[in-house]
């Protein structure tokens, strides 16, 4: 049902001109959705280059590498990484890949590109507020890439900042004075862009559906921005009041996650008192559990999307599909003490966490076994999109079953804090997430530029890739077994961990690899982006609606056509139709229609 | 198509480091332990067969419905199959808590026996301090103003208090062996963690709380305690070990600490 009022606001709405108005502020939601899209790319590589930095000091700590000391004068002198050093690049690494990257490209990247379309709309609802959600974002990477500029240097404390640790000041550590301070801004401005954005995508999906299109016959993609943008609308408003509390504490002397008696660097602080660590950390998982939740949603989207095209067949039990979305959105709120069972809160309440988060499996497991019913009986076609669809389930399964032994409290008495942590989490958003976007790349490139990316390149950097994930992130699981701290520096001063130097030296060099790997993606991506080949309206012979509008698609997306839709978004070899698949929009009577 | 193969060698090879425990947990040194390691494999055999499962399954359809001409089945899925997988797996996965609940309740739910031998534990960046009550039995006062490391007071006891005379500080935790342990958690700064992998158990010690934390280490040896929460930039080498003593040489080592 579209809203009259928005109609006529886009009555007599005429394409841009002038290059600052149609490349650089513009209200255009596809060119919105290309911007987050190139803002993702760019952090992705920021955060890969952290990583590989990361996971070179690892297994080289005292090693002088000559340019370390002339990019960090004072936190790498003579060429070697100071322990804090690491410990800041770690932290920027985990903000930038989770806010930058995971946070914007498959929501406000995918997500506004192709969710007006999907549902027949001509835009977003809010245009200028879409663009202010990016420029807000640009902004805040902008803040947080400062933070390495400062003196100090960027914070120390880990994408999750703990209090005292991030908030008594620079007593606790390089890093934590101005750094921390423009780390709380930045993620502070991002939290008002990720709200704005929230808003856009629900009033867009509540009221700007065409004619035909009720909510069950969405594709899945609209569905997880939907409930995406739910979690987000919530859990943003929390991390953004955490963010303050922690500012104000820093700045003007309150004491909300700090408390007496503190002594810091053998000088004892009396400026606080009756706060609660603890408090930090509440707040903060209760925005923490759901940005998994939106980090990875999309992706399961366009995953169902993609194994449903590309096998032929209707998506496994949509129904079922749509309810596990909306139980891992709800749910999502509910889990967020499973990562602090270890922090001192209440015994008792980490029994109701673990039952919850063992809940919150299942529906995760539901879409695991439908995606595999839809391949089931289907006839596969192997394009690289279908590639990396096929590479998230494997991924998500791997990912996700670490979640089983993390989720109980007797088990986490071990592995908490552990590389088995760090496996786990970086084998679901770390891998599968970022597989659900090179999918999605795959897919929507040729809608979105009128060309083809090229296959047999696409197809080498998803082996690659894929194997070379396997390879970094599994053994993580096997270090934590054998008892590694996660955010350790260097592993010289444990016995105990000296055994375990070679596994972490096959990490590295499968580190090495698979980021030196993504240059064929980087290749293939601007050069077809200029040279590849002319792409039709519908290569993938696919049913939903933005394969129905021209490659690329006009600015306002259906040629001032309304369209009607007749059918559910995942028609394909429906029995006795002419072709192997039904478009949503097709009329009736051209053939049985069934949903 | 080649994916299916890939799929499956993977998958075999992370099995057999499993099977093969070729990075694993140190030996077990408690009760707790031992119960510990038996819920690990049982959840362990049930991810396992899921994982493998799942993996085959995977690699299963890509070989055998890749496209081979001819249309696909028409089909919107199966709700008597959906019920069926959601329930075994709703049933598993909070079956695996139930069972693992009696471990988490015998560390946090159960007090620690009347008979403990109490130990205060502080923490600071970067180094760890247990405190003994000594033969009275009490903690002396302690104030932040007396804190004085190269004077050998670490942890600022007030020498005005006849309390504090006996107690024993030492930078290594050392307990009996058989003897029921509780640690009383401190954090001077920050937030860290005390980690004994051999006891599969692990605390964050937070400012501000006090935590209790209890145990029994049931063989003797030395083991290592490495830091497990983020605490600053010494983190990775804030490291200390418990020591597991017999009777004897732990009442011995006391009159040595004693008689400094």
């Amino acid at each position: 049902m579209s809203s009259s009022s928005v109609e006529h606001a886009h009555a007599g709405h005429h394409a841009p001109t002038g290059f600052i108005r149609k490349y650089v502020f513009s209200l255009d939601h596809k060119v919105i959705g290309i911007q987050y899209y190139f803002l993702g790319l760019f952090s992705v590589f920021v955060g890969m280059t952290l990583s590989v930095l990361m996971r070179y000091h690892m297994v080289n700590p005292n090693v002088a590498v000559s340019w370390f000391s002339v990019l960090w004068p004072h936190a790498a002198q003579g060429g070697v990484m100071t322990p804090e050093l690491y410990l800041s690049l770690m932290t920027m690494h985990g903000t930038i890949m989770v806010f930058f990257v995971l946070t914007t490209v498959p929501q406000g990247g995918f997500g506004n590109y192709f969710l007006p379309i999907q549902i027949g709309a001509e835009d977003m609802a809010f245009p200028v507020l879409n663009m202010m959600s990016f420029w807000t974002t640009f902004i805040a990477l902008v803040v947080m890439i400062a933070a390495f500029f400062v003196d100090g240097g960027a914070p120390l404390s880990g994408w999750t900042a703990y209090p005292p640790l991030s908030g008594a000041g620079p007593a606790t550590g390089p890093g934590e004075g101005m750094g921390q301070n423009l780390w709380i801004l930045s993620i502070a401005i991002f939290c008002g862009a990720s709200l704005m954005g929230a808003i856009n995508f629900i009033a867009t999906t509540v009221d700007l559906r065409c004619k035909g299109m009720t909510l069950m016959r969405m594709p899945l993609t609209c569905w997880t921005w939907l409930v995406t943008a739910i979690l987000g609308l919530l859990g943003f408003a929390v991390l953004l009041s955490a963010g303050v509390l922690l500012l104000l504490d820093r700045t003007v002397g309150t004491s909300f996650f700090l408390p007496a008696g503190l002594m810091i660097s053998d000088r004892i602080i009396t400026a606080h008192k009756g706060g609660s660590p603890l408090l930090w950390q509440h707040l903060f998982w209760f925005f923490g559990h759901p940005e998994v939740y939106i980090a990875i949603l999309p992706g399961m989207g366009v995953t169902s999307q993609l194994l449903s095209t590309f096998s032929r067949k209707p998506i496994f039990g949509y129904k079922a599909m749509v309810y596990a979305i909306l139980s891992i959105g709800f749910l999502g709120f509910l889990v967020w003490g499973h990562h602090m069972f270890m922090s001192g809160m209440n015994p008792y309440s980490a029994m109701a966490f673990s039952i919850l988060t063992m809940c919150i499996g299942v529906p995760s497991a539901i879409k695991t076994f439908n995606w595999i019913g839809t391949l089931w009986n289907g006839k596969i076609h192997f394009d690289t999109a279908m590639m990396f669809a096929l590479g998230f389930v494997s991924l998500f399964v791997t990912g996700g079953v670490s979640g089983i032994f993390l989720g109980q409290p007797a088990l986490d008495l071990y592995f908490h804090d552990t590389y088995f942590v760090v496996g786990h989490f970086h084998m679901i958003m770390g891998v599968a997430a970022i597989f659900g976007m090179f999918a999605g790349t795959f897919y929507w490139f040729p809608k979105a530029s009128g060309r083809m990316l090229n296959e047999p390149m696409g197809k080498l950097h998803f082996y690659l890739t894929f194997i070379g994930v396997y390879a970094i992130f599994t053994p993580m699981h096997y270090l934590g077994l054998a008892g590694n701290p996660r955010r350790y520096s260097a592993f010289t001063d444990v016995e105990y961990l000296g055994k375990l130097i070679p596994v972490h030296q096959f990490m590295s060099y499968a580190a090495y690899f698979t980021a030196a790997v993504q240059i064929i993606f980087v290749i293939n991506l601007f050069w077809s982006i200029f040279k590849g080949p002319k792409a039709p309206d519908n290569p993938w012979k696919s049913t939903t609606l933005e394969w129905a509008i021209p490659s690329p698609p006009p600015f306002d997306n259906f040629g001032g056509v309304h369209p009607v839709v007749y059918h559910g978004p995942y028609e394909y070899s429906v029995p006795g139709a002419e072709t192997d698949f039904i478009m949503q929009t097709d009329p009736p009577s051209q053939v049985h229609s069934v949903v | 198509m080649l994916l299916a193969p890939v799929v499956w060698v993977l998958t075999v090879v992370i099995a057999y480091f499993f099977f093969a425990k070729t990075w694993w947990f140190p030996p077990p040194i408690s009760e707790h332990g031992i119960a510990y390691d038996a819920q690990f494999m049982r959840t362990l055999i049930v991810v396992g067969i899921i994982f493998v499962l799942a993996q085959f399954a995977l690699g299963y359809v890509i070989v055998k419905f890749r496209n081979d001409g001819g249309r696909a089945g028409y089909s919107h899925g199966n709700n008597k199959l959906e019920a069926l997988w959601t329930s075994a797996t709703a049933l598993l996965f909070i079956g695996l808590v139930v069972m693992g609940t009696k471990i988490w309740a015998g560390v946090h739910f159960d007090e620690a026996p009347a008979d403990s031998m109490v130990v205060e534990v502080t923490a600071k960046q970067f180094a760890w301090s247990f405190r003994y009550p000594g033969a009275d039995n009490k903690f002396g006062h302690t104030d932040l103003k007396y804190v004085n490391d190269s004077a050998g007071n670490p942890l600022g006891i007030d020498d005005k208090d006849p309390a504090g005379k006996d107690d024993i500080v030492s930078a290594s935790l050392k307990v009996p062996v058989h003897k029921h342990v509780n640690l009383l958690l401190h954090s001077r700064d920050v937030i860290h963690n005390f980690f004994v992998p051999e006891l599969r158990l692990k605390q964050d010690l937070v400012p501000g709380m006090e935590i209790p934390f209890h145990f029994q280490a049931d063989q003797i040896g030395i083991y290592e305690v490495p830091c497990s929460e983020l605490c600053g930039l010494g983190h990775y080498q804030m490291r200390t070990t418990m020591q597991v003593m017999s009777e004897s040489d732990f009442e011995q080592w006391k009159q040595q600490q004693a008689q400094k």
